[in-house]
């Protein structure tokens, strides 16, 4: 029953070590104490999807997931899947599309078009998770990044 | 929309987790997808986090004497992967895909679902449709309870203080049972207007009160209409009156019907 924690992950392939309070997110551990502010944290109840991370290649919501959890696990956020060139055609198809309008959303937009693309699942029942007004943009955004390029 | 402060134990065993859930306010963390926002809103406030996600004892599905038992901790996503529950819960596997979204199902619970017996969710439904039985382990005791009889109210279940619901054990499916799972939402993954649960001649609303309702019929449909328009009064909520559940009933009872 500790007040403290002390927490080991390794985050975007790096390992780092901190202590934290129980009650912080993982969303605000992320953007507060590694400075790692791609990820946004939207509604704060897993509603809006712009907090979405991957843990141990899932996504989840980084607001629905307290820093303590992610305990011993890998987390990958936009930063990391953006450096690692991952995401690359995912971002272009989104820029040639338009499929974004403010880009507060976009992160999370990102990693669950990326998750879904992976996973290959029925795209409006997996895009109704994240809260963005452009959703007709993302659609074929997606289509066209998951689509072997011509090019 | 920052949680309180609390203390946090992640418990290796049942035996030190029952030790932890000794304590007056402790609260049992599964997935957290509706705890933690519940702390975020501060909706909660409890002094200790128990969280149960290290019992790996508690995450396996197994199909043992026609019964498929279903961990506590098994996820959503588990489940939606889960060939057993597919072949013989068909019921539960058309329910997982209703259940919030996919980032969502990768950590919520089936035992977290059943144990804060939201009227809304689509878990206790089932559970009820399927008479599932529940089981309830505390610290020197096992006990099973049939579903039907552990949802007791708005988020109120037969759990004691100190309990853990561990396992759910549902019925194998048989060859010619009839199964439907059908529900109304505003955006796929948003919380139900109504749903339906069907398994043969037992239908479970959910969204229809303050937790799964249950009627049991047959004969012919327009009777079936009937008897849900006489017995089934849903509460209103912000959106929908209960005119309108009532009506969005009746739709989802004919498409389960003819499923």
């Amino acid at each position: 029953m500790e007040r403290m924690m002390d927490i080991t992950l390794t985050v975007n392939g790096t390992q780092v070590r901190h202590r934290v309070e129980p009650r912080e997110h993982l969303i605000d551990f992320l953007r507060e104490k590694l400075g790692l502010t791609g990820s946004h944290a939207g509604c704060e109840h897993g509603v809006c999807g712009a907090c979405t991370l991957r843990v141990n290649g899932e996504i989840v919501r980084g607001c629905l997931m307290l820093a303590v959890q992610a305990n011993g696990c890998r987390v990958d956020t936009i930063e990391g899947l953006s450096d690692s060139g991952e995401l690359a055609r995912l971002q272009k198809a989104f820029h040639e599309k338009n499929a974004l309008q403010c880009g507060f959303c976009t992160p999370g937009m990102l990693l669950a078009a990326q998750d879904l693309i992976l996973k290959d699942k029925n795209l409006h029942e997996r895009k109704s998770g994240n809260t963005f007004p452009a959703i007709t943009a993302v659609a074929p955004a997606t289509r066209r990044s998951s689509t072997p390029s011509k090019r | 929309m920052k949680a309180p402060a609390f203390a946090y134990a992640k418990p290796a065993s049942l035996e030190e987790a029952f030790g932890y859930l000794a304590h007056p306010s402790a609260k049992v963390l599964a997935g957290g997808q509706s705890l933690i926002p519940s702390l975020n809103m501060r909706l909660s406030s409890p002094e200790l986090l128990v969280d149960i996600t290290g019992l790996k004892v508690l995450s396996n599905i197994e199909v043992k004497d026609q019964v498929v038992r279903i961990g506590a901790l098994v996820t959503h996503a588990q489940l939606e992967k889960s060939v057993e529950v597919r072949t013989h819960v068909p019921l539960l596997a058309q329910a997982v895909p209703h259940v919030a979204h996919a980032a969502i199902r990768n950590r919520g619970t089936i035992g977290g679902s059943l144990a804060l017996a939201d009227p809304a969710a689509e878990y206790p439904a089932v559970a009820v449709a399927l008479e599932a039985v529940l089981v309830i382990q505390g610290r020197n005791s096992e006990r099973r309870i049939v579903a039907s009889r552990f949802f007791k109210g708005l988020f109120e279940t037969d759990l004691k203080a100190g309990e853990l619901l561990v396992a759910a054990e549902f019925p194998v499916a048989r060859a010619g049972d009839k199964s439907a799972f059908v529900e109304l939402a505003r955006r796929h993954g948003d919380y139900a207007i109504i749903g339906l649960a069907r398994h043969n001649g037992r239908f479970a609303f959910l969204g229809a009160g303050d937790r799964p309702v249950l009627f049991s019929l047959d004969g012919n449909l327009a009777k079936a209409k009937e008897a849900l328009r006489a017995g089934l009064k849903p509460s209103a909520d912000l959106y929908h009156s209960s005119a309108a559940k009532q009506h969005l009933a009746g739709v989802l009872l004919e498409r389960a019907w003819n499923a």
